[in-house]
């Protein structure tokens, strides 16, 4: 799938985490979380755990596995570009890299959004 | 005075070295024999092993809960109160150790531990003991000869899933309605939190029958998934982020079982002009309730992190908002003159602070923190943050997503309807804070806020029989409230007739 949004980056860290959790699970999705607790950080699971819905939207690829936003959500991001990072912590949640003591994070540039 | 620290001699808490999952009214290995280290937030250094737990130690717990369900269902409900009651008494009788560990397993100072978790969750097993007592069925005469009675039954074995920013009081809200409700249950607890929880279960073991409540520790998508999922549990209730509780859902809904979730909010805080009208106790009140923000280190899922204040009053409100949550430092969480503790963890401090950047690069204004703070000796490696207050406007990512930090973000508002429309410009609808001495403004707003809970001229108060849940995106159900109790429940409905003749129809 093309990347219309191309609006996520990652950092070489991350990447190394990725490559490391799609050799053990295979194909990955991710999907960035809102609300409470471990709200606001990205979930990551192997293709198919997730049901993606009609009105997420395809943010881009991180090493060609695909990275999505809830659509309500995206509309209060789209003034942002996002880098995925990782952080040593025991985040809770079921994303698959916390069982390695690690957590995926969101970190956030400004871009210009094109007029509607 | 300050606490000693857990596991040193004088301390009211001593930690075993290793924690094993708690089934049956026992403690058992996890079958694959692993653990997962510990930490406190306060120290950042480990203090005991928990089970790291898998899908057959969820089957475990389940094969214990199944065994005991039916003759607890069938307990009378006052003896089910009874036990309740005993077992809030229990926790009472062990309050500073409780309150100790919920410190420092969570990194929240025991201030509020001992004056609002614990008496909280106390409270909240002798509530549901006297609803469970009080709850009565109903009978309808549909005709002369044909009755309908409607009886409740428990619903069997549920999950649970328990978020970390407060581990034993959210598991009071989930487990005091089922058990009363005469559910056993297998409990999840939060990663980060597993301690304090393992302390309760002991007690709780003194109390009820083996397998009413069952402890099993891991990660999500080794132990949380397996109980989600598993077709065992007649119902799954969870606390925590919008995209888990989208595959909770998800998970029952290949079970066709009830969910219930709460999953946060991005609260407004709402200051009508009238509350500067005098320098008296009210004013004070009301600048509280902007400094509130900071409870449980903003770790609070109805945390009042966005502030609209009316712009007749804005500049002096905030000034002196300001200068009253100067007050709030993060200190030792042990001592019980701090009023800011450790944030739950490094990957939650980090977030935090990437939220701080956000703020900053799209034009808000730092009026106070804006950093995270390092305090010395042990606490060195502990996470914490300085209380921060933004300025901007509500479209900003500061004001649209839940930081779970002690970080609030101020914006101004242009007469009641503006008010309201910031107010509600928010995925999300937890809660709400009001503040006004004019009562048309109070009721006005308080129906017009589209959240769960519109605190008026109050906030951060959680009374047990206050009913507390999301509109919105902010979940499904109502804890806190005696209805909870139709959530772990089914109804059976007995349509009988007392008419010994035919209908004549066949």
């Amino acid at each position: 799938m093309a990347d219309p949004l191309d609006r996520i980056e990652a950092t070489a860290a991350a990447l190394a985490l990725v490559r490391q959790l799609a050799a053990t699970h295979g194909p990955l999705c991710f999907h960035l979380s809102g609300g409470c607790c471990d709200g606001s950080a990205p979930m990551c699971f192997a293709v198919g755990e997730f049901k993606l819905g009609q009105r997420d939207v395809l943010l881009g690829h991180v090493d060609g596995h695909e990275f999505w936003i809830g659509g309500d959500q995206w509309e209060r991001w789209q003034h942002t570009t996002i880098t995925l990072d990782v952080v040593p912590g025991r985040g809770a949640s079921f994303s698959l890299e916390i069982p390695e003591g690690v957590r995926f994070l969101i970190r956030s540039q400004l871009c210009v959004v094109p007029p509607a | 005075m300050r606490y000693d620290r857990p596991n040193t001699p004088g301390s009211k808490v001593q930690y075993r070295s290793r924690y094993d999952n708690f089934i049956g009214g026992e403690y058992v290995r996890p079958r694959q024999e692993r653990y997962f280290e510990n930490l406190s937030p306060v120290t950042g250094k480990a203090f005991c092993e928990v089970a790291r737990s898998s899908a057959e130690d969820i089957e475990l717990a389940l094969d214990a809960a199944h065994g005991a369900k039916v003759a607890w269902g069938k307990t009378p409900a006052a003896e089910r109160a009874n036990l309740l009651n005993k077992l809030a008494d229990l926790m009472e009788a062990n309050l500073e150790m409780l309150a100790v560990s919920e410190t420092w397993d969570n990194g929240k100072p025991v201030r509020e531990t001992l004056a609002a978790d614990l008496p909280l969750a106390i409270d909240h097993f002798r509530y549901f003991a006297g609803c469970i007592r009080a709850e009565e069925g109903s009978m309808a005469e549909l005709d002369a000869l044909t009755v309908a009675y409607h009886v409740k039954e428990p619903l069997g074995v549920v999950g649970q899933i328990i978020p970390w920013n407060f581990p034993l009081l959210m598991a009071a809200w989930k487990l005091a309605p089922a058990l009363a409700a005469g559910n056993c249950v297998v409990l999840k607890p939060a990663e980060q939190t597993p301690a304090t929880i393992l302390l309760f279960a002991e007690l709780a073991a003194k109390v009820l029958p083996p397998g009413v409540l069952n402890v099993v520790n891991g990660f999500g998508i080794e132990a949380g998934k397996p109980l989600a999922s598993n077709r065992r549990i007649a119902k799954i209730a969870f606390t925590g982020e919008t995209t888990t509780g989208r595959l909770i859902m998800q998970y029952a809904s290949e079970n066709l079982i009830p969910v219930t979730l709460e999953l946060g909010g991005k609260s407004p805080n709402v200051f009508f002009a009238d509350v500067m009208a005098h320098d008296d106790d009210f004013r004070q009140k009301a600048l509280e309730g902007f400094g509130m923000f900071a409870l449980n280190q903003g770790e609070v899922c109805t945390c009042p992190s966005r502030a609209l204040i009316d712009k007749q009053i804005y500049g002096t409100f905030l000034e002196l908002a300001i200068e009253r949550a100067k007050a709030s430092q993060p200190g030792d969480p042990l001592d019980t003159d701090t009023r800011v503790g450790a944030q739950a963890s490094n990957d939650q401090l980090e977030k935090i602070l990437s939220y701080i950047d956000i703020g900053k690069q799209e034009g808000a204004k730092v009026r106070l923190g804006g950093e995270r703070v390092r305090l010395g000796g042990d606490l060195a490696g502990g996470y914490y943050v300085a209380p921060t207050v933004f300025e901007g406007h509500n479209k900003m990512r500061v004001f649209q997503e839940e930081i779970f930090g002690p970080v609030v973000s101020v914006a101004t508002f242009d007469g009641f309807d503006d008010a309201i429309s910031q107010a509600n410009d928010t995925l999300y609808g937890l809660g709400a804070g009001v503040w006004t001495r004019d009562f048309h403004t109070a009721f006005q707003a308080g129906r017009a806020i589209e959240a769960g809970r519109v605190w008026t001229n109050c906030y951060h108060l959680y009374p047990a029989h206050a009913a507390f849940g999301g509109y919105k995106h902010s979940g499904i159900g109502r804890e806190n409230h005696k209805m909870m109790l139709d959530h772990y429940q089914q109804t059976k409905n007995l349509l009988v007739s007392y008419d010994p003749k035919p209908m004549g129809f066949f």
